[in-house]
């Protein structure tokens, strides 16, 4: 690799953005670009890139196209894509077959493959731009759109669309008070869950005496279904690294630590590449850009511990102790890290930083709704037709994320709830579609806007169910030390549990939201105090379900094996075999054109056989 | 005596704060919890995993009062929680008294034997355990590993994983080289009803009745043997019976020269 040049002052900085802003803008050569984050990386864009790099090998093209492999571009459904530059033309789904198709024809011929573009399920035609795809135009990608454009390795690429520049306007041109009166006016709340406003945030860190102050990136995301923070580190590292050197510097801060967990090991080696470049480059260390400011970052490897995403217990964790949160007050504004004031904020609050200096206040403040400003990433998974990250302004409803980004349910099944937030979050149902999303309307549902994850539940899920899976998770992520966390998520879910196995009895209900509630109210830190949220959240809306399973000892969206009987309807049966062939349990009998019959003390309710029926003569109850 | 501590506070007017509880306004010195302030004044707030002698834990959650003012209310356990300047505290609300009755449930259903739960359970009139008993005679109050680190030196014990799998062991589950046998962990212990009982298996925290050498002195009596509960091991009187008599006699001696 090129060595890089160590940058002594504010003015070198500022003359090498500008000539990598200008080698960018006269660069005419057309650009693959390669989404490879570890979810295009799972789906194969690795060997895509390969099997690219031979066939421009084959054509002599090497001087004429550049590939560019960048990270996650939000689209996972249609990973691993390609967006070809400077016509914008997306491809989806690409096969390392269709390499050599790309550059004979839309490298060379500049034509465009049909079947390699995304189908509008709206209106069933192609699309090719980027920008017309449905997925991406009711975004705001204001954090993630760089994505697309930056190798995360090259630090070059960074400079090119303008990064660093918000550090030079901090360091060059902004007092420390400046800064952060600058975010506290952007309306910046912190993206990690609590939402506290970050302005004010940095505010005490930076009041509270003493010569040692620090800071801390949180990317120990472990929500299940959660990859906002991991697509960031990812794709942008640098972007990251700017945010937590303005707020370093900010405070007063002269350490930093990024915690991030030991499952992310392209994040880790991205973000450490960075961390060294920006060293080699004079970003980080002494004497920042010939000022007399010196910051060093290191990175901490998490072992994976939901409970470690809590400030105090994430801290004990960089210390090396048990990550088990402690008692606020005293926060870690006045004592954290090794005692010292701390700062500690979420990946993608860091990431908002730099556009907050670069575009001063007013660049946040002017999206989003009066208590929440700006966007957020929300990783939108579950039964949706477009599983993907989506960056949109706060206030925007979430019928509009779920259909018109989302693209609706599949199958052409009904919506049934949207759980957001996170194991601590809660679900919303159908009749809420229209509930803005930002941080006041989401407690108000019941739930909470959480780090960004957003599960979406059709018809067949069976929120009792739910419950249980994130109550299940829940029990093994509590740190253990509060008995109404530890004791209480057990308890909960051994109730919930007995509820699906149709062991359910009356009282059991009122039971379940008295000890619920006593979790809220007696646990120590964020974990308990919103571990109820998923019990509390689905007995407040889908009461009548939970009620059919004590009553009536019926799952009505046929999900609770122990509650459910499969039959056949004799109608619909044409006698095909199609069943008795998959049953493992040979729990079918009978012959070709006769009705078959189904022996339930044989049924172990494997849905095989539902699967297999074409005629729709198995019945679930 | 009041008045002799009156006046010292009073000497020390600049580090003291105000704060309410239970409608009364007390003072207090700044880095006192509230539960310490609650106890100067003579206000009972229970508690099962604090110990004066050991660090403040908040794992029980028995010791939770309600802070701030209405709508804007919550609970935090008092041992834990720093006396705050104007801060409003309640001891005893429905809240409070809701939360703490369902924490002495929770603990009676995983250690139903212990007495010092029962009492508690009797005084707070929890009558019935709706859960499913599950007896692990261990409430995870951390008394031990703290009594064993802090006032012990041993760190011989500490927890073993999280959430519902946690538990109370020693490094990597075997007879810890740190463990000096001293039974502070069974002595503080609020749920093992039995205390000793007698050698277990090697993963047991204890065992110390294994032991070839026990800390026992040379010469006791039936209270100071921490195994007479259990019926006394035995192991001094079978392994040196001469040296304990000798001693004996020795110190026997030394005292009648004094007395000369």
């Amino acid at each position: 690799m090129r060595k890089i040049k160590k940058i002594k002052t504010i003015k070198d900085l500022e003359q090498l953005i500008h000539s990598q802003v200008q080698a960018r803008k006269s660069e005419k050569k057309p650009v693959l670009t390669v989404s490879a984050g570890t979810c295009g990386q799972a789906r194969g864009s690795l060997q895509v890139i390969k099997s690219l790099e031979k066939a421009i090998k084959e054509e002599n093209l090497e001087d004429k196209v550049k590939i560019k492999v960048t990270g996650c571009h939000g689209f996972c459904e249609a990973e691993p894509n390609i967006i070809v530059q400077p016509q914008n033309i997306f491809y989806q789904k690409v096969q390392p077959k269709d390499a050599k198709d790309i550059t004979s024809q839309t490298i060379i011929n500049n034509k465009v493959i049909d079947q390699l573009l995304f189908t509008d399920l709206a209106t069933g035609k192609k699309v090719s731009n980027e920008k017309n795809i449905p997925f991406y135009k009711k975004q705001k990608r204001i954090i993630l759109g760089d994505n697309t454009l930056i190798d995360p390795t090259d630090m070059n690429d960074y400079l090119s669309i303008g990064g660093y520049r918000s550090l030079i306007k901090a360091l060059s041109g902004m007092t420390q008070e400046e800064i952060i009166e600058t975010v506290k006016q952007s309306g910046l709340r912190g993206r990690g869950g609590a939402g506290f406003p970050t302005g004010y945030k940095w505010e005490f860190a930076r009041k509270t005496k003493g010569d040692t102050k620090y800071i801390i990136c949180n990317a120990d995301e472990g929500d299940p279904g959660a990859y906002m923070d991991r697509s960031l580190l990812e794709g942008n590292p640098h972007r990251v690294l700017e945010g937590m050197i303005i707020g370093a510097y900010a405070i007063g801060a002269g350490e930093g630590y990024i915690y991030v967990r030991d499952e992310y090991p392209l994040a880790v080696e991205h973000i450490s590449l960075a961390i060294s470049q920006a060293e080699e480059m004079g970003l980080l260390g002494k004497n920042i850009l010939g000022t007399n400011f010196n910051f060093e970052l290191h990175i901490t490897k998490g072992a994976g511990a939901f409970v470690c995403g809590e400030e105090t217990a994430l801290i004990a964790s960089v210390e090396g102790r048990v990550g088990e949160p402690r008692q606020r007050p005293p926060f870690p504004a006045v004592k954290g890290l090794w005692g010292k004031p701390t700062n500690i904020n979420n990946v993608e609050t860091w990431a908002n930083i730099p556009l907050i200096i670069e575009k001063g206040p007013q660049g946040l403040s002017r999206i989003g709704t009066n208590g929440s400003k700006g966007t957020k990433i929300f990783s939108l998974v579950g039964k949706i037709n477009n599983t993907g990250l989506v960056e949109v302004p706060m206030g925007i409803s979430l019928r509009e994320i779920i259909f018109d980004i989302g693209g609706g349910i599949p199958g052409g099944k009904d919506f049934k709830a949207v759980q957001t937030g996170g194991p601590s979050g809660g679900c919303i149902p159908k009749e809420m579609l229209d509930l803005p999303v930002d941080y006041e309307s989401l407690t108000k549902a019941g739930s909470i806007m959480g780090s960004g994850g957003m599960i979406v539940m059709d018809e067949n899920t069976c929120m009792v169910d739910v419950a249980k899976y994130f109550l299940n998770f829940l029990r093994d992520e509590s740190c253990g030390k509060c008995i109404s966390c530890r004791e209480g998520t057990q308890r909960m879910w051994e109730i919930v549990t007995d509820i699906t196995e149709g062991k359910g009895s009356r009282g059991d209900l009122e039971f379940l939201e008295a000890l619920a509630k006593t979790t809220r109210d007696a646990s120590l830190c964020g974990l308990g105090q919103t571990a109820a949220n998923p019990v509390l959240s689905t007995i407040r809306h889908f009461r009548d379900e939970y009620e059919a399973h004590i009553k009536d000892k019926k799952c009505p969206a046929g999900v609770c094996k122990e509650l459910i009987q499969y039959s056949i309807i004799e109608e619909n049966c044409t006698g095909c075999l199609a069943c008795l062939k998959v049953c493992p349990q040979e729990a079918i009998s009978g012959e070709l054109k006769k009705v078959h019959v189904l022996d339930q003390s044989k049924c172990i309710k494997c849905a095989a056989c539902y699967e297999a029926c074409n005629f729709d003569a198995i019945k679930i109850e | 005596m009041r008045l002799a501590i009156l006046m010292q506070l009073k000497s020390n007017e600049e580090k003291m704060i105000t704060l309410k509880i239970n409608g009364l306004e007390v003072r207090a010195e700044e880095g006192q919890t509230i539960l310490e302030v609650a106890k100067f004044y003579g206000l009972e707030i229970p508690t099962l995993c604090y110990n004066e002698g050991l660090s403040h834990y908040g794992g029980c959650r028995l010791c939770l009062v309600e802070i701030g003012e209405e709508p804007k209310t919550k609970l935090v356990s008092s041992c834990t929680y720093p006396a705050e300047e104007s801060l409003v505290v309640r001891t005893d609300t429905k809240r409070v008294i809701e939360a703490r009755k369902m924490m002495i449930e929770l603990m009676l259903s995983v250690a139903p034997n212990s007495k010092i739960i029962q009492d508690l359970a009797s005084k707070f009139g929890v009558k019935q355990v709706r859960f499913k008993i599950r007896n692990e005679e261990c409430i995870l109050c951390g008394l031990c590993v703290r009594m064993c680190a802090e006032q012990m030196d041993g760190r011989a014990i500490g927890f073993q994983n999280r959430g519902y799998k946690r538990k109370i062991s020693t490094p990597f589950d075997i007879r810890s080289e740190e463990c000096r046998l001293c039974g502070g962990c069974i002595y503080i212990c609020p749920a093992c009803q039995l205390r000793c009982q007698g050698p277990q298996a090697d993963t047991a925290v204890c065992n110390a009745c294994l032991t070839m050498d026990p800390t026992c002195l040379d010469f006791y009596d039936d209270l100071q043997c921490w195994m007479y509960d259990a019926g006394r091991c035995g192991t001094c009187i079978r392994e040196k019976p001469e040296k304990s008599k000798s001693k004996k006699q020795t110190q026997k001696s030394k005292q009648k020269e004094k007395n000369a």
